[in-house]
This record gives structure tokens, C-alpha cells and sequence, in this order.
């Protein structure tokens, strides 16, 4: 199936790890060198866990698995990870 | 008060079901007080989990439908023949029953009432949900900022809030809607029955010039087909943002 959500489904499981919003980070695609918000992300739900795709190239960005007490991220395919600190 | 919202990490919390409204035949609006709760950015979701006796536990993703409240938020849930949870949440669940959600979450699809700039919002099916949330928080907030809401819905009976949205489309109010039936059409209107086209996106004053920030949300193949039209009329991709949901992980 190649079906993809966004971004937006990773909030919920980054944000049980992350004390600031995932979606709207700007990561920095390993691969092609594109920025882009996670929101923006091409998000498969039909593997084990969340996995990420760049919208721009395609590769890998981001995955992230859970499972009882316990959370798995890949971040190999971000070469950089911008995040918005609240409240500055 | 948004940015309190999405300070600290997500935990999981216990509501209490105030009110349930039906909506239509299979979608319902679950009212819910939640403790501590601090509000919301029109546009962001919550996680709700169930957990059987035996334990076994199972969450799914249901966008905010209400304007950033205290203490309070609505949730409209449309019920999946072949669901897991939305029909425990449509057919079961009753005012006073816990449940048991974490939230807000998602900063990017969310609409700030700060922000002056006209708002184009596409929605297909339920999936206007969250853009009703964005339409109420402008409401609430007093913005004069234009919206204008493209609704493509199956047939009037499958349409959410209608009382409202006529109401909240009313000349002077800022708000324009305009409903796209792709089955059937409401009796004696004077509406064509199809897809969303690029003649209804293009309305006037709504063009790529005016750069409106634009919200898509309902099913794949309908975001996909919203975001692409767009795109080939000449809006920035950059300023579209969309929300899928799908057979899975998303809002189910």
C-alpha cells in the first residue's frame, strides 16, 4: 500500500519523548538537503511504527517505533533538527 | 496560551463526557470536561485510548472541533463501519463516562486568531473538523481575518454542522462557504453534482495573489487532489498545509 499521512500523525508519539512540538521543527533531509517542517512530512503508517519520508526526494527522514515502556527513533536521515522553543 | 499548550511532554489524561450531540446518522459530537485542561490551537488534535478488561489497549488520533476553551473541548467523531474505536465512541459511550485522552497535539496545522491574513480552508468529508475548530477560534477571538470554507461533502444528509455553517456564512460575517456534493445535491438546489474543481477553489478574491494560508484536511486521494489543483492555479506549496487521514494511525 502506498498511501501516506502527514506530518502531523508523529506529534503524538514525539510528543511523549519531546517536551516541544515535532510538526512544526524544520529537520534537514540527510539525503537531498531540503528543510522542511516534519508537518510537511510523508508519514507511512503501514510498517512497524511511524516512518517519515522527504517530500521532496523520498528517502527515510525519520522512524519512530514504540512499544510497552519503550520508544524507538531513527533519526539517521535528519542532518539537522530545527525546534521551536516556547515562551522566547 | 498556545504556547503553553504544546510546553512539556504528552501524558495521558481522564475526561468526562458532558454532552454527546448526534450530527448526522454515523458521526457524533462528544462533549468533554477535562480537568486542567488549558485550551487548545484551533486545529490541533488529541489521542484517545481504550483499554479493554483484559488490558489490551488501542488509540487513535480525533481533531478538535470546538474554539480553545478552558476545561472543555468537543470532539466530533465520525463511526467507521470496520473501526476499532470510533464506534465504541459513537454507539457506546455515554454522558458521565471517562475518557481517557492526551492532547493538545500538533502545532503545524493549526491557525493562530493573531494572524490577519485570509485563510482558505478545503475540507472533504469529516475531515472538516479541524477547520471548523479554526472557523469557531476566529469566532471567539474576534478576528476579522476572511476565511472561506470549500466543503465537498457525499450528499447533505452526510454534511456536519449545516445549521451552522449557514449561519456562520451569512453576508457580513466574514466567512464564505461553499459546499461541493460529489453524490447528490440538496433538493431544488441549483448546484451542479461532482468533484472539487478548480472554478469553486477559484473564487473571487481568492486567488494565489491574495496568498491566502491555506488548510486541507479529509481523506488521501481528496488532499492529494485539493493540494495538486491548487498548486497548478499558483499557490505557494509552501503555504499549504494538509492533514490526511487514512486507513490507519491517523484519525480514524
Amino acid at each position: 500500500m502506498n498511501t501516506h499521512l502527514d506530518g502531523n500523525v508523529l506529534a503524538g508519539a514525539l510528543g511523549e519523548v519531546f517536551a516541544v512540538d515535532i510538526t512544526t521543527a524544520v529537520a534537514q533531509c540527510a539525503s537531498c538537503g531540503t528543510s522542511q517542517a516534519m508537518g510537511q512530512a510523508l508519514v507511512y503508517t503501514d510498517a512497524p511504527g511511524l516512518v517519515a519520508r522527504c517530500r521532496t526526494c523520498g528517502e527515510v527522514v525519520l522512524r519512530v517505533t514504540r512499544s510497552p515502556g519503550r520508544t524507538w527513533l531513527d533519526m539517521r536521515g535528519v542532518r539537522c533538527l530545527e525546534l521551536h522553543v516556547p515562551g522566547e | 496560551m498556545a504556547r503553553a499548550a504544546v510546553l512539556g511532554r504528552l501524558t495521558w489524561q481522564v475526561g468526562t463526557v458532558a454532552v454527546v450531540r448526534e450530527e448526522t446518522a454515523t458521526a457524533r459530537t462528544i462533549v468533554l470536561d477535562v480537568p486542567g485542561w488549558s485550551g487548545h490551537t484551533a486545529g490541533q488534535h488529541v489521542d484517545v485510548r481504550l483499554t479493554a478488561q483484559d488490558g489490551y489497549s488501542t488509540q487513535r488520533s480525533y481533531s478538535i472541533a470546538s474554539a480553545p476553551a478552558p476545561g472543555r473541548l468537543e470532539l466530533t467523531v465520525q463511526r467507521l463501519e470496520d473501526g476499532e474505536v470510533s464506534p465504541y465512541l459513537t454507539d457506546v459511550l455515554k454522558p458521565g463516562f471517562p475518557l481517557e485522552l492526551r492532547g493538545p497535539i500538533g502545532g503545524w496545522f493549526a491557525w493562530d486568531p493573531a494572524a490577519a491574513g485570509p485563510v482558505l480552508l478545503v475540507a472533504g468529508g469529516s475531515g472538516v473538523v479541524p477547520l471548523m475548530s479554526m472557523i469557531r477560534a476566529r469566532a471567539a477571538a474576534g478576528s476579522h481575518a476572511p476565511f472561506r470554507l470549500v466543503y465537498s461533502v457525499r450528499s447533505p444528509d452526510t454534511a456536519l454542522y449545516p445549521a451552522e455553517l449557514a449561519q456562520r456564512g451569512h453576508a457580513g460575517e466574514g466567512v464564505e462557504v461553499s459546499w461541493v456534493y460529489t453524490r447528490s445535491a440538496p433538493a431544488g438546489a441549483r448546484v451542479r453534482v461532482g468533484r472539487l474543481n478548480p472554478v469553486v477553489l477559484a473564487a473571487p478574491g481568492w486567488t494565489p495573489e491574495a496568498a491566502p494560508a491555506v488548510f486541507i484536511c479529509g481523506p488521501t486521494g481528496f488532499v492529494e487532489a485539493a493540494a495538486s489543483l491548487l498548486v497548478r492555479a499558483g499557490h505557494d506549496p509552501g503555504v499549504i498545509k494538509t492533514e490526511r487521514f487514512g486507513p490507519s494511525g491517523g484519525q480514524a
